[in-house]
């Protein structure tokens, strides 16, 4: 038999038939009878957070490390809207999450309600979908469809609106979940053309500079090893997109580390020369090709893509694929298989020398730790490197947004997919610490870092009272220039140094008391020479929150940087020397 | 030259204005578009004109086409398009309005008091022709559908096909 259940009821038990373990949210007027089910059932743990856009960033967290989706629960109006920037920046990303919000009772939808928004209308352009539920009876299928919306084909955020009225107990509904989704209107192609596979195959033992140029779709679609697979068989150098890092491991000698904007020289080289593009689960967006009419022009491009629309959305390339990038690369894998006496490692050899060379002459510098600067401050890179030393390249990073940012990419050598974790479309500042948060709650054991700057961790810094609350033992690696670094970069190089509020030196908070004073552990660190006995410190220090407070150098920019409007050859190397 | 898109979508709340928004999130021009229930009741039928490239019509109905609600998508610019639009005008009873009605071969619906209300339907350039020749009546009002289309094809525009 049956059971009869209300709405909000129905709503808990739909959540935990989908596979929900853990939910992200904020109660309020309009959630109240969720928040009520909530408490009377123990199968889903409930995390409060302090501010709804954390909510949205944790479960984004958790979703880009375990590779679940991130479920998240908040109130009608402002609850709602400050979930909007978690959502667009998930959206940007292509993270698989359900939110639930409530909404004001039917009846008074349209009346300008006591906190009532448009949320279906508010986060249209930023969800792959969104539901505005119309009767209690639906909840449970618009539950299963929306799950499967948000983590088939091309992931993203879903939206579930439902009025207050409709969770409520007169509304009493015979509860079934049925998981086998069916929406004639929405059939993602995930197996890849098989004739266009072959032209890709061909264009693959043909040529003599290719580069594999792979993206998130890789690490979305857990397509790593047949990544590693397939450039290991033909010997062909990788280079990752700031989604994409750790796909690839970085350690690997035929890796390029990351491209465009601030990409390697010799990745943003390799795609400017090459011959041959195989770009994986990457959308050529413009911190990549840099003026798509001066791209890669010498390359063919096979382009591996489980959304139709980009391809050949900025780049014309020669063999689209539309398909999940794990179930085309095997497919590409299985045919290689059998013409592996077509496989001529020998022909690419001269390409990988002048990679080799490339490398050489202007590649990162990763013995910098080493080397005390002049003036006796820390470097920021050398902050990424003493993390990376002390976590043994093992840690979930998390990320704000600016500097750190591109430093943690470029000097975090990371081996794994789905250990960096920072908002690279939207470019969401704030984000770090609630995706830490998300982070830890997936890996309870794992040592999470979130690599962030003053600005940035300002941006969501009450959620150190979460971190409180759940004895999260996050470590806050706090790059501190006493300035928004990336602004005042920009501002430096373009605008004259005219440093247009992107400077606060004398109002910026004590991080040590504040981090005290949420309960934590805070430490500061002016000297070079108590870089590396700090890092130690702080990781020791296993079951506790660290917010380690790290004085860098102000004026060190991110190098290389693509000049605008020209190619991927045009990079300024340093405050002095350019290539073109 | 003028593009013609046309769509099957679920007739549901909301499913129109993911359309619309679409296109000024992204930026397309759209010329005219107009959307009514299907004889399938579950689906609505929405016509779109644009004088996009042939790069940005790609990019519509590939962008159109991942809206959840939407159901088919297909762009029927080509030889066997078949679009229609339907005018209506109104303007001052008078002979020499009578004379430009009939020469343009419109149709007069109504003669109430002063002022005729007539129709038109024909291809979009030849209701741009008729509103041409009948400015100087002066024309007091004027509705256009915006461009209706199907194609002769024997392949059926449908959900099932």
């Amino acid at each position: 038999m049956k059971n009869r259940v209300s709405g909000a009821e129905a709503l808990m038990l739909a959540l935990k038939d989908a596979g929900t373990e853990i939910l992200f949210g904020y109660p309020g007027g309009a959630a109240l009878y969720i928040y009520d089910a909530l408490f009377q059932q123990d199968a889903i743990k409930h995390i409060l957070v302090r501010h709804e856009q954390a909510a949205v960033h944790a479960a984004d967290g958790y979703a880009r490390s375990s590779g679940k989706p991130g479920v998240v629960i908040v109130t009608s109006g402002p609850g709602a809207t400050n979930a909007i920037t978690g959502i667009a920046t998930a959206f940007m990303d292509s993270i698989p999450l359900v939110v639930i919000s409530g909404q004001v009772r039917a009846p008074l939808i349209g009346t300008d309600a006591f906190q009532e928004t448009d949320m279906i209308g508010v986060s249209r352009p930023v969800v792959k979908h969104n539901f505005l539920v119309q009767k209690a009876e639906d909840i449970p299928d618009i539950i299963s469809k929306a799950f499967y919306i948000a983590t088939s084909g091309r992931p993203g955020p879903v939206v579930v609106d439902i009025p207050k009225d409709l969770t409520d107990s007169n509304h009493q509904l015979n509860y079934s979940f049925n998981k086998d989704v069916h929406i004639r209107s929405y059939q993602p192609q995930n197996e890849g053309h098989p004739g266009q596979i072959k032209r890709a195959l061909k264009l693959l033992l043909e040529s003599k500079q290719p580069v594999i140029y792979s993206g998130g779709g890789v690490i979305s679609a857990n397509a790593s090893e047949e990544l590693i697979e397939l450039a290991r068989i033909l010997d062909f150098p990788v280079t990752n997109t700031l989604m994409g890092l750790g796909a690839y491991p970085a350690s690997d000698d035929r890796f390029l580390g990351m491209l465009g904007m601030h990409g390697t020289y010799e990745a943003n080289m390799a795609m400017h020369n090459s011959d041959l593009i195989l770009a994986v689960g990457a959308r050529f967006d413009d911190r990549i090709t840099n003026d798509p009419a001066k791209f890669a022009l010498k390359a063919k491009k096979i382009h591996i893509d489980i959304d139709p629309a980009s391809i050949d959305k900025i780049i014309d390339v020669d063999v689209p694929i539309v398909g999940s990038t794990k179930i085309v690369l095997r497919k590409i894998l299985n045919l290689l298989e059998k013409k592996k006496d077509k496989i001529d490692k020998k022909k690419i050899e001269p390409w990988h020398l002048k990679i080799k060379t490339w490398r050489k002459e202007h590649g990162l510098n990763h013995d910098l730790l080493e080397e005390k600067s002049s003036n006796s401050k820390i470097l920021p890179q050398q902050v990424i490197q003493a993390l990376y030393q002390e976590t043994k390249g093992d840690a979930f990073v998390t990320s704000d947004v600016g500097q750190h940012q591109m430093f943690a990419a470029q000097y975090y050598k990371f081996e794994k997919p789905r250990r960096w974790i920072n908002s690279g479309g939207l470019g969401t500042m704030g984000f770090g610490l609630p995706a830490a948060m998300g982070v830890q709650f997936a890996f309870p054991e794992a040592t999470v870092a979130c690599v962030t700057g003053e600005g940035s961790i300002q941006m969501c810094i009450q959620e150190l009272s979460t971190c409180l609350q759940y004895g999260l033992p996050i470590k806050i690696i706090n790059v501190n220039n006493a300035a928004l670094g990336m602004v005042k970069q920009w501002q430096d190089m373009q605008y004259d140094g005219r440093l247009s509020q992107s400077t606060y030196q004398d109002s910026l908070p004590d991080f040590v008391k504040l981090a005290e004073s949420y309960g934590h552990v805070g430490m500061k660190v002016k000297k070079y020479e108590e870089l590396k006995s700090a890092m130690k410190e702080c990781f020791k220090l296993t079951d506790k929150l660290v917010f380690l407070d790290i004085d860098v150098d102000p004026d060190e920019h991110v190098y290389p940087m693509l000049e605008a409007s020209m190619s991927l050859a045009d990079m300024h190397l340093d405050k002095k020397n350019k290539t073109w | 030259m003028q593009k013609v898109i046309s769509l099957l979508m679920e007739n549901q709340a909301g499913a129109l204005s993911r359309v619309v928004g679409l296109f000024s999130q992204r930026g397309y021009n759209i010329d005219s578009l107009i959307v009514a229930p299907t004889s399938d009741s579950t689906v609505s039928r929405l016509t779109m004109t644009t004088h996009e490239d042939e790069k940005v019509v790609e990019q519509i109905t590939k962008q159109v086409n991942k809206l959840i609600d939407v159901v088919k998508v297909k762009d029927l610019t080509g030889n066997n398009l078949i679009d229609r639009e339907l005018l209506l005008i109104k303007l001052e009873v008078n002979t020499k309005n009578k004379s430009h009605l009939d020469k343009t071969n419109c149709s007069i619906l109504s003669e109430e008091k002063s002022l005729y209300v007539a129709e038109f339907i024909g291809t979009s350039s030849e209701v741009d022709k008729v509103i041409l020749s009948l400015q100087n009546c002066p024309l007091l009002e004027v509705v256009r559908t915006g461009v209706s289309a199907i194609s002769s094809d024997e392949q059926i525009f449908s959900v099932k096909n």
